[in-house]
């Protein structure tokens, strides 16, 4: 089942949430919507719901336009970022609940409930009440409940932003494992770009109620279509360079440009991955600070005309690299992206 | 421990306060210095001319207004909570209008609407429609009215139950599912709402069982106006009733109570 966005608009008051927001999402395919608050993610995937309505343009799914349907005749199962489970009910009825308003048999609510209690790890949880469970669990029925009426869409509004970081990774693992599973097409909105980037087949990234690209993980943290999306998307050094034809100069080095560049002052945005540290007695900075990740280590390095440039270097090499160190800074030779010159030359750690 | 006293101590002090004069109260109607004991006051209630009568009316007029009153507040409170908040605070200014008025303005108000109504309806067929809400038996003007007066308290208890739910996630949540609005509305909010409104509608009765001016003066013989006009000749007799009134009043409260408590 697909589902197509085709341009969709709407406005609250004088805040645009949707700016003309066109996208096919394809059969059994896991989309993440990503994006700051306000860029119209969570308003998108709600007109899917048939929670709001497009000022202008449609919501196609599985070919037919069901902009105007109400909520209840749509066909998407939605997990909400609160918890949403109905506190009257036991988990087993909360599951059972679509299945009740259809006014199925008993036995077979009872059956099915277990069934996806079972696939979503809570065999046994059936007589247990919303409130005896944790958060992590109670998100995990909201799914089985998404799923039991066998929708053509899995809606997943931030389904994991209110729990704990430990279990937010085990859960989006396991949301993927039933997606695959299921081959269900889904939409996760989220404003988290690890979540998005580790789940999710393409990824959407939303700026202003518009799509700014959408691409696989991979493509969209390598080959970013815009500066915003370099931005949004993982760590970027803002290094000053200057372009000349195809290519630009940036700290000595000369490397090939990745999109028109705009202007011949430029920003280079290259990622701390991308910038080899060794240590140099003649090198052109220090090494100002070193945060360890285990797996890497992330080190603050202080150039000597001004400015900083952050590097990830392998974590076995922290020791090697400690702060205070003189040092000399290269880039990995590869097509770099540009942006317009910003004031200061200073990388921008997302806040996300 | 000097909490834990000071506690008692006010405990005590309330207690004395409202029990003292319940108790002398109903020793006042047991007891007789020259007849001794006898609950003969009590049977007198029984067999007054009027009681049943007056008492299944107001009965009969509570019930009634306690499911107009939430037949209007839930819908009206769920309405403004989901599709706009902005209006919230004039929904609780109107709702506050009620206790505000004082009833002698609704009486004066009522009876000249019903007044004009009958002349200027009387030649067609809504002059019909206005004589039977003034039947004696069951005065549908009377639950109107008393709709207006229970609303504040109806809307104060559904709100503040309304408050500890995520109402627009329960709707959402059901309607994805699949839930219609009436289905929403009696199988999925009122459930989760019931100790709220079980108090709704304490209050409402409560008010009903209560309210003397409205009725007295539009000439209805609800159980209030019953005690006041039976009980003028007959000291022990009205004092009887109080007491009475003041356990059948308990004993409704404690079963609505009861049925709210049940749900959690």
């Amino acid at each position: 089942m697909t589902v197509e966005l085709r341009e969709l608009r709407r406005s609250f008051g004088g805040t645009v949430a949707l700016d003309g927001l066109s996208l096919t999402i394809e059969q059994g395919e896991l989309i993440a919507f990503l994006g700051p608050s306000g860029c119209g993610k969570t308003t998108a995937l709600r007109c899917v719901a048939g929670f709001e309505r497009p000022d202008t343009g449609a919501v196609f799914i599985d070919g037919a336009d069901v902009t105007r349907v109400p909520a209840n005749r749509r066909d998407a199962g939605m997990v909400f970022q609160s918890y949403s489970l109905f506190p009257n009910l036991n988990v087993r009825d909360n599951v059972a609940f679509g299945l009740r308003v259809r006014r199925r048999p008993a036995s077979e609510r009872h059956s099915r409930a277990a069934e996806l209690l079972e696939l979503v790890g809570l065999g046994g949880f059936g007589e247990r009440y919303p409130h005896q469970l944790s958060g992590g669990q109670q998100q995990r029925v909201a799914l089985a409940r998404a799923l039991a009426l066998q929708p053509k869409v899995l809606l997943l509004d931030e389904p994991l932003s209110a729990l704990d970081a430990k279990v937010r990774v085990n859960l989006r693992e396991e949301i993927r494992r039933l997606q695959l599973e299921l081959g269900i097409t889904t939409i996760f909105v989220t404003h988290d770009q690890e979540e998005a980037l580790s789940v999710a087949d393409r990824v959407a990234v939303l700026k202003s109620g518009r799509l700014e690209q959408v691409a696989p993980p991979a493509e969209v943290y390598d080959r970013p279509a815009t500066p915003f999306v370099a931005e949004f998307v993982g760590t970027m050094n803002h290094l000053p360079g200057r372009v000349s034809g195809e290519t630009v100069e940036v700290f000595g080095q000369i490397l090939p440009l990745d999109n028109a560049a705009p202007g011949e002052e430029v920003d280079v945005l290259v990622r701390p991955e991308a910038v080899r540290v060794t240590p140099s007695d003649d090198g052109r900075g220090f090494i100002l600070a070193s945060s360890f990740r285990g797996s890497i280590a992330r080190l603050r390095v202080q150039l000597d005309g001004g400015g900083e440039v952050l590097a990830d270097v392998p974590g076995h090499e922290a020791v090697r690299l400690a702060p205070g160190l003189k040092v000399d800074v290269t880039l990995v030779e590869r097509p770099v992206l540009t942006a317009p010159r910003t004031a200061v030359a200073a990388p921008v750690e997302p806040v996300a | 421990m000097a909490g834990v006293t000071w506690r008692r101590v006010t405990l005590g002090v309330a207690a004395v306060y409202f029990l003292v004069p319940l108790a002398i109260a109903v020793w006042f109607t047991v007891y007789n210095e020259s007849r001794g004991f006898s609950l003969g006051a009590y049977g007198r209630i029984v067999s007054a001319p009027g009681f049943g009568e007056s008492l299944l009316t107001s009965l009969l007029l509570g019930a009634a207004v306690i499911v107009l009153v939430l037949l209007l507040a839930l819908p009206a409170l769920l309405a403004v909570r989901l599709g706009a908040p902005g209006l919230r605070p004039v929904l609780e200014t109107i709702t506050t209008l009620p206790l505000i008025v004082p009833p002698i303005t609704y009486v004066v108000g009522i009876a000249n609407a019903l007044r004009g109504g009958t002349d200027a309806l009387a030649a067609t067929p809504f002059w019909q429609t206005l004589i039977s809400i003034q039947d004696e038996d069951f005065p549908v003007v009377l639950v109107l009215a008393y709709v207006m007066l229970a609303l504040p308290f109806a809307y104060r208890s559904l709100d503040t139950g309304l408050r500890a739910i995520d109402v627009r996630t329960l709707v959402e949540a059901a309607r994805n599912l699949g839930a219609s609005w009436p289905y929403v509305l009696f199988r999925v909010i009122l459930p989760n709402l019931r100790s709220s409104v079980a108090s709704a509608g304490f209050l409402s009765l409560a008010l009903v069982m209560g309210e003397y001016t409205i009725a007295a003066l539009m000439g209805y013989r609800t159980f209030p106006v019953w005690i006041v006009t039976i009980s003028g000749n007959d000291g022990q007799l009205s004092v009887a009733l109080s007491v009475l009134s003041l356990g059948l009043i308990w004993l409704l409260l404690l079963t609505l109570s009861g049925a709210g408590r049940k749900a959690k």
